[in-house]
């Protein structure tokens, strides 16, 4: 996301700032923003969230709706991840179909919840072959100071949380229930600037960061799915201490997200 | 029901609609300005349970070149639903209902934005609806104008816009969700209250003339109560930069002093597209009265003579 041009000054002096392990907004290095979730925040979505990782604000929603099964998964429900990067968020987002940055975000969420087997897709099949509920899981930051990653996967955690499948509306018979989370995975992206990492990059750092890698771990510690990107690289050392940084950090958003 | 229109029950025997309220009650209404840190000026509001969020971008370059104005700046504003707002997911990106509300939005605040002073410039306002339960146009037209003071955009007036109608043959202010379904009509509104324009009016649905005339006096009636909630939502935003210097010369408080007492974390340079908003509005606004009305600067000069608290229940 990234668009900005960004000044030879401020790139040289954020990232003499990360030599000295020190960052603009004072934080330590593995520190995180504050991180405020407000759920549900929408009476009109199944599940739904509003997750604040300090400015950056992101409204998720979660709607269940019957629809037709895929062809090779004929008694299983469908899950959707759909990521909109909305002009109100930032001046570098534009109006029109989703761009590779969009894509990539909900992409990248999609994998969490999925490969994580958060919820299990099977007790959500009406009619085997015909008949499903879908869960579209519709993300929309509101205002974007860095870090979409993982403010889009907790706000997506947390609305499906509290989300309700309506089987009313298809069995008048049966009650709405809870959908069940098995798993909650959490995800954890680090910054790479001058060969130091930093959790959590705010908007200045992502603008100038090398490198960037999302780490997604379970309430066991396990690795359940990861995104690197931008130019920049890691060494190998590097990886394994953001896995484990990723496995300590998740563990406390967790709380925070479940509660 | 005696009513051939409509077999649902909207209003009871006693004039009491499906949520409680009077006929000529409005639904209850939240609006908090600058909630948004990366939009120059944002309001949120909430208005019964729609909930609408503004942010405002500009004045800046107007993509593409071709839709630049040499005289004047123009004023593009987008609705925009999200998916989970409705209770059947609405499909995202914009549809030909969303279309048509972002015209007649942008065009309701290019008459109160004053755009010869920017020429060559847009302002983009950019409404997201994350609840719907109707009316929404409104609520996002009246949040709208209150991002766009909060952006310092010069502007002669705020707008309010809401929505009323008819329902089982009687006249509601208003209309919620069911009511807008199962009326028999429905008249959104919008007005400027201190010259008394009308910037956006549609209908639908069945009316006699006289009815009409009722809905459009209680449009302007409950309108002034919104303005007044507007302006308290833009005083509260603003009341925390007025407070060191209370004294009588504080119109000319230079731009530091905003940005110092913002937020000391950020790194961003300060927002020079967007000097102290409330200065710039406040001053626009006396120079408009002064030149329209004899009264007393800083005496609000009464557009509606009727605005307190709306009874005539008769209607």
């Amino acid at each position: 996301m990234p668009a900005d041009i960004v000044s030879f000054i401020k790139r040289d002096y954020i990232h003499s700032m990360a030599k000295q392990g020190v960052r603009l907004d004072g934080r330590g290095m593995e520190e995180m923003r504050e991180v405020e979730v407000t759920k549900p925040f929408v009476t009109s979505a199944e599940g739904s969230a509003r997750v604040k990782l300090g400015k950056t604000d992101v409204v998720v929603g979660v709607k269940i709706e019957p629809g037709t099964p895929f062809a090779d998964r004929p008694n299983q429900g469908v899950l959707i991840v759909n990521a909109e990067l909305v002009p109100i968020a930032s001046p570098d987002f534009e109006t029109g179909p989703p761009r590779p940055p969009a894509i990539e975000l909900a992409r990248v969420t999609d994998r969490a919840i999925r490969e994580a087997q958060t919820f299990d897709l099977a007790p959500l099949c009406i009619d085997a072959g015909k008949k499903v509920f879908m869960v579209f899981i519709d993300i929309h930051p509101v205002d974007y100071h860095g870090n979409l990653f993982d403010s889009c996967e907790w706000g997506a955690l947390a609305a499906l949380s509290v989300a309700t499948v309506p089987w009313s509306k298809i069995d008048p018979d049966r009650k709405d229930e809870r959908l069940k989370l098995q798993n909650f995975p959490v995800s954890i992206t680090v910054a790479k600037l001058s060969d130091r990492l930093l959790v959590d990059p705010s908007l200045d750092e992502e603008e100038v960061a090398d490198a960037r890698l999302t780490v997604c771990t379970d309430q066991n510690g396990d690795v359940r799915a990861m995104q690197k990107g931008l130019a920049g690289s890691f060494t190998v050392d590097e990886v394994k201490y953001i896995v484990e940084l990723s496995r300590s950090l998740g563990k406390k958003v967790r709380s925070k997200l479940a509660g | 029901m005696s009513d051939p229109h409509s077999d649902v029950q909207l209003v009871s025997d006693e004039g009491m609609r499906l949520d409680g309220r009077a006929l000529d009650e409005l639904r209850p209404i939240r609006i908090e300005a600058g909630v948004l840190e990366r939009a120059d000026g944002s309001c949120y509001l909430e208005w019964g349970s729609n909930k609408v969020l503004v942010g405002v971008y500009g004045p800046r370059e107007v993509h593409p070149k071709h839709m630049q104005n040499p005289l004047k700046g123009i004023v593009q504003a987008r609705y925009n639903m999200a998916a989970f707002s409705v209770s059947e997911r609405k499909r995202p990106g914009p549809d030909r209902r969303a279309v048509e509300i972002s015209k007649i939005t942008s065009e309701a605040l290019e008459c109160v934005v004053l755009t010869d002073q920017f020429p060559r410039t847009t302002v983009d306002v950019y409404i997201e609806v994350l609840e719907a339960s109707a009316g929404t146009r409104c609520a996002g037209l009246t949040a709208a104008s209150v991002a766009l003071a909060d952006a310092g955009i010069p502007m002669k007036d705020l707008v309010v816009a809401l929505a009323s109608g008819k329902i089982n043959g009687k006249l509601a202010l208003d209309l919620g969700k069911a009511e807008d379904n199962f009326g028999e009509a429905d008249v959104p509104f919008a007005i400027v209250p201190r010259t008394g324009e009308v910037v956006l009016l549609q209908m639908d649905g069945h009316l006699t003339k006289e009815e009409f005339e009722t809905i459009l006096e209680m449009n302007v009636r409950a309108a002034a109560q919104v303005y007044e909630l507007q302006k308290q939502a833009l005083v509260k935003r603003y009341s925390a930069y007025a407070e060191p210097a209370p004294g009588e010369e504080q119109a000319a408080q230079p731009v530091q002093a905003v940005v110092a007492s913002g937020s000391p974390e950020r790194f961003h340079e300060p927002k020079i597209a967007a000097p102290p908003p409330t200065d710039v509005v406040v001053d626009e606004i006396l120079e408009a009265v002064e030149a329209t009305t004899p009264a007393a600067p800083g005496e609000e000069p009464d557009v509606n003579a009727d605005e307190d608290e709306a009874e005539g229940g008769d209607i």
